[in-house]
């Protein structure tokens, strides 16, 4: 294991703990050290429990952890959520002259460190800065240089002038002084070294938005839901600077049909929602499917069904992503397996959805998506972005796609079953598109012989899809080993981690990670080879798994989660090990 | 575009399969004498049809164009509009289509101000299924599902859309082949959004709101000294229980269209780079 670091700040919502969480964070990565943040956030605005969590080292991180080094607690509640994850050493900063904080007992063992945040924060300026001047406690407990804290500070609040900018270095000064003055003694030996590493630190929603623009996205309509709302502020105030808009829709059914007619009139366009909002699109995913239209659709997977648990982890929308809608429809669907494939998923969403005429869903989960993420700038290198329109036709090539008497054929049969696209404007491109079956024009027809040759056309571009391009899975761990793990979605980070534990226990095993749903690679060799074949996934039927035993008539194993947290790499090791040595079968430890 | 162009350019080769003496029809030609009236030509038009026998009306115009789902071709037709301001947009569909299903996205769409037209063909009925209340049926009005009348107050699409913030409300009939076209090209030339209400009569279902029916009770504002732009006199009119009227109800004619307020003036169906966009790394650079 690398020798990391977790810190925590938790309070009430409302307490500004999303954006002081964040301060340290950036601070973090500005020092050259890897992050990865969790949040713990319950569904209401003010009130209830919520924390933000960073874990740090100076190697990758990819998952959580149940340790916490560092606590910044602003209620009683705080400490009696994480005691689970406190140790002994374990620091915890509070401020007990907060009528409601008066009376906590630390844990023995425990390191005290009650710092009077908002006399201090009083000071400096204002209340308001109390969190702040926890920061520079956290800085002095950490002996972490509070100059990178100076950094971040001036990030978040440079727009509000210079003045508030210094207030807040001075709160955290006082803060560190108080520390320092107080608590001479206290046995604080976490050293946070610093590299001279240049990190940038994002989420998968920020990561699928600039996807988005990377890949010439011109046009988002959306209607805002936990977790996927990230994605249209992102590009709200980004994409306009290409040219692009935003649009909020009054729901998610005029969300999609906006997106619908930005496509039509051949713009790269999208929309993104969370399972609830899936619901509602399904009629016009259809309509996107048979109208042909390069659409991409992001499900921000979150705890189902209904409401469910807004704001907790799942994995439980692929069956409809993959089967829903009336009829039948060709479609794709990708699975973003980390913060950083988050970008490149969705570029490649765009160019699979021009280049096939499709719908694209990126089947992205919550853990993923408000989930920061420490990466170098080279990991998102837009030189590598590379943009396939496909099929589009022009003023001079149109002839070749137009019936005798000039009709455009929108839907021409094809051997690849792709037909020419022409973007309104074009001269002689005039047509309807409908869904409606229709002829190679792309009026309604109801002739069971055109009927078939569409329906085979349009499946057909699921089979050219996969000679042309590469959807092999990530692979990780012995490629020899015997047991075979299989995954999707941001479970990978956590398999990874979970490699060391195994590592330590003698347990050899193979890792598949899954970005593509749907089309998929053939994984019936890989079963074949294997002893035992798990599959792993945040839900509780094993959607997935149902996938890989339907493809390759093997039976796996599976591990599910739908707690509404993700998994952790120690508990999953466990897992991993206890499933493996089920049935008798050996396991070497 | 051209000067040649003909309103039949704008039909398809597709023969109509509406009931002979539908009202759909002459709501159609207007519509296509419309827009070639006002200098389109197929191939910068887009139309957005709902669905219904009025969706129909998609299949048999020759533009470029689109047959939505039932009650969404408003927010079809506003993403056509922004992703490409330089096309002429025209939504059409039924009163069930766009009164029922569709009124959210009516109310909506009329707030937006996109600068389409909208043309409602309102037979008071749903045709397509076979003659079941629609939210403009009267009360008392007999139908399969509603033997004794919906009883419920019909919608007012004209209050509506005036007390949703509309900049331009009119009222057309379609068999009053004149000034329907004349309605429908004002719709088309207002800056926003164009609401044209057309009274469409059915005549297979509907045998109350009958084209006799229109003739004889209609108002037409045209010869009356109504003054469009006065949006009190328009709420009293829009209001009136006891008249309909023909012709345009009202326009705001300092009225902004949503692509002025927000900026839209390019054809985003262009994209000039094969890869990322110039500036894009930028975007990684703010995460340090
Ligand atoms: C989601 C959905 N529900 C129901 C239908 C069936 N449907 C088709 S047309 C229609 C009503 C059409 O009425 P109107 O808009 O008044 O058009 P008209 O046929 O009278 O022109 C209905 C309910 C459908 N196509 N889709
Ligand atoms: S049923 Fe009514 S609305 Fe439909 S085509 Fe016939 S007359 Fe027209």
């Amino acid at each position: 294991m690398p020798a990391d670091f977790n810190w925590a700040i938790g309070g009430e919502a409302g307490d500004g703990i999303d954006s002081t969480g964040k301060i340290f964070a950036q601070a973090l990565s500005r020092a050259g050290r890897h992050v990865f943040t969790s949040k713990d956030f319950a569904s209401r605005i003010r009130g209830g429990y919520t924390a933000y969590k960073v874990r740090t080292s100076t190697e990758k991180v990819r998952s959580v952890v149940d340790r916490l080094d560092v606590l910044v607690a602003l209620t009683p509640r705080t400490i009696e959520e994480n005691m689970d994850e406190l140790h002994e050493g374990s620091v915890i900063i509070y401020d007990g002259d907060r009528t409601t904080m008066s009376d906590v007992e630390i844990p023995d063992g425990m390191v005290d460190l009650d710092v009077p945040l908002k006399a201090l924060a009083e000071d400096a300026g204002g209340a308001i800065m109390r969190n702040v001047v926890a920061l520079g406690a956290a800085c002095e407990a950490t002996s972490f240089d509070i100059e990178h804290l100076d950094s971040s500070l001036k990030k978040r609040f440079g727009d509000k002038g210079q003045a508030i900018v210094e207030n807040n270095k001075q709160a955290a000064r006082l803060g560190q002084e108080y520390v320092q003055e107080n608590y001479p003694d206290a046995d604080l030996d976490y050293d946070l070294d610093t590299t001279d590493n240049d990190y940038v630190l994002l989420n998968g929603d920020e990561a699928i938005g600039m996807g988005a623009i990377a890949a010439g996205c011109k046009f988002y309509a959306g209607y805002p839901i936990t977790p996927a709302t990230d994605v249209m502020t992102y590009l709200k105030g980004r994409i306009e600077h290409f040219g692009g808009h935003v649009v909020q829709a009054e729901d998610e059914l005029a969300a999609i049909n906006l997106a619908l007619g930005g496509a039509r009139a051949g713009a790269r366009s999208m929309t993104a929602t969370s399972g609830p909002g899936i619901d509602l699109m399904t009629e016009t995913f259809g309509l996107v499917a048979t109208s042909e239209t390069p659409l991409v659709i992001v499900d921000v997977m979150r705890s189902g069904p209904s409401t469910g648990m807004p704001t907790k982890q799942e994995q439980g929308d692929l069956n409809m992503m993959l089967y829903g809608g009336h009829g039948e429809i060709p479609r794709f669907v990708l699975a973003p397996t980390t913060v950083e494939e988050c970008f490149w998923k969705t570029v490649e969403a765009f160019n699979l959805a021009e280049k096939y005429q499709t719908p694209v869903y990126l089947a992205a989960d919550l853990a993923m998506a408000v989930t920061e993420q420490t990466f170098e700038p080279e990991a998102f290198d837009m030189d590598a972005v590379e943009i396939d329109r496909g099929k589009v036709v022009d003023e001079d090539t149109i002839e070749d796609h137009q019936t005798e008497s000039g009709g455009f054929k929108p839907h021409e049969i094809t051997e690849d079953g792709i037909s020419p696209r022409a973007f309104p404007g074009t001269a002689g491109g005039a047509h309807m598109s409908t869904g409606l079956e229709h002829d190679e024009q792309g009026r309604r027809t109801e002739d069971t012989e055109m009927r078939v040759k569409q329906v085979d056309k349009r499946n057909r571009k699921v089979e050219t899809a996969k000679e042309r391009e590469d959807f092999s899975p990530r692979e990780f761990g012995d490629a020899d080993a015997d047991n075979l793990i299989v995954t999707w979605g941001s479970n990978e980070g956590t398999l990874v981690e979970a490699l060391e534990y195994l590592d330590d226990d003698d347990v050899d095993v193979r890792i598949l990670s899954c970005p593509y749903i749907f089309p998929r690679a053939d994984l019936t060799e890989e079963f074949e080879a294997a002893d035992q074949v798990v599959v792993v996934e945040c839900n509780a039927t094993g959607q997935f798994a149902d996938v890989v035993e339907h493809d390759t008539l093997q039976r796996v194993k599976r591990i599910n989660k739908y707690d509404g947290v993700q998994f952790k790499a120690d508990e999953l090791a466990a897992e991993i090990k206890e499933t493996l040595a089920a049935d008798g079968q050996e396991v070497e430890a | 575009m051209s000067s040649q162009v003909r309103f039949t350019d704008f039909k398809s080769d597709k023969q109509p399969t509406w009931c002979p003496g539908c009202g759909d029809f002459g709501t159609m030609n207007g519509m296509m004498k419309a827009l070639a009236e006002t200098g389109n030509d197929p191939d910068n038009t887009f139309v957005v049809a709902g669905i219904g026998c009025s969706g129909k009306i998609g299949t048999y115009m020759h533009s470029y164009a689109i047959h939505g789902v039932h009650g969404r071709a408003l927010p079809v037709g506003a993403g056509v509009k922004m992703a490409n301001p330089d096309l002429e947009v025209m939504v059409a569909g039924g009163d069930g289509d766009g009164y029922s299903i569709g009124a959210g996205h009516f109310v909506h769409a009329v707030r937006r101000n996109v600068d389409m037209s909208y043309v409602v063909m309102d037979n008071r009925i749903y045709g397509l299924t076979k003659g079941q209340a629609s939210p403009t049926s009267r009360e008392d009005f007999e139908t399969s599902t509603t033997p004794e009348g919906p009883q419920q107050p019909p919608v007012n699409p004209l209050a509506l859309a005036l007390a949703s913030g509309a900049t331009f409300i009119a009222q057309s009939f379609s068999s009053d082949a004149l000034r329907h076209q004349e309605i429908v090209q004002k719709a088309i030339e207002h800056d926003g959004f164009g609401f044209v209400n057309v009274f469409s009569p059915c005549v297979t279902f509907n045998d109350v709101d009958t084209y006799d029916y229109f003739r004889d009770s209609l108002v037409d504002l045209a010869e009356t000294d109504y003054d469009p732009t006065d949006r009190e006199a328009a709420k009293e009119k829009v209001l009136d229980a006891d008249k309909e009227y023909m012709g345009v109800l009202y326009q705001d004619e300092d009225s902004v269209p949503y692509e002025e307020t927000h900026g839209l003036d390019s054809n985003m169906s262009e994209i000039d780079h094969d890869g990322a966009p110039e500036g894009a790394m930028d975007l990684v650079r703010e995460f340090y």
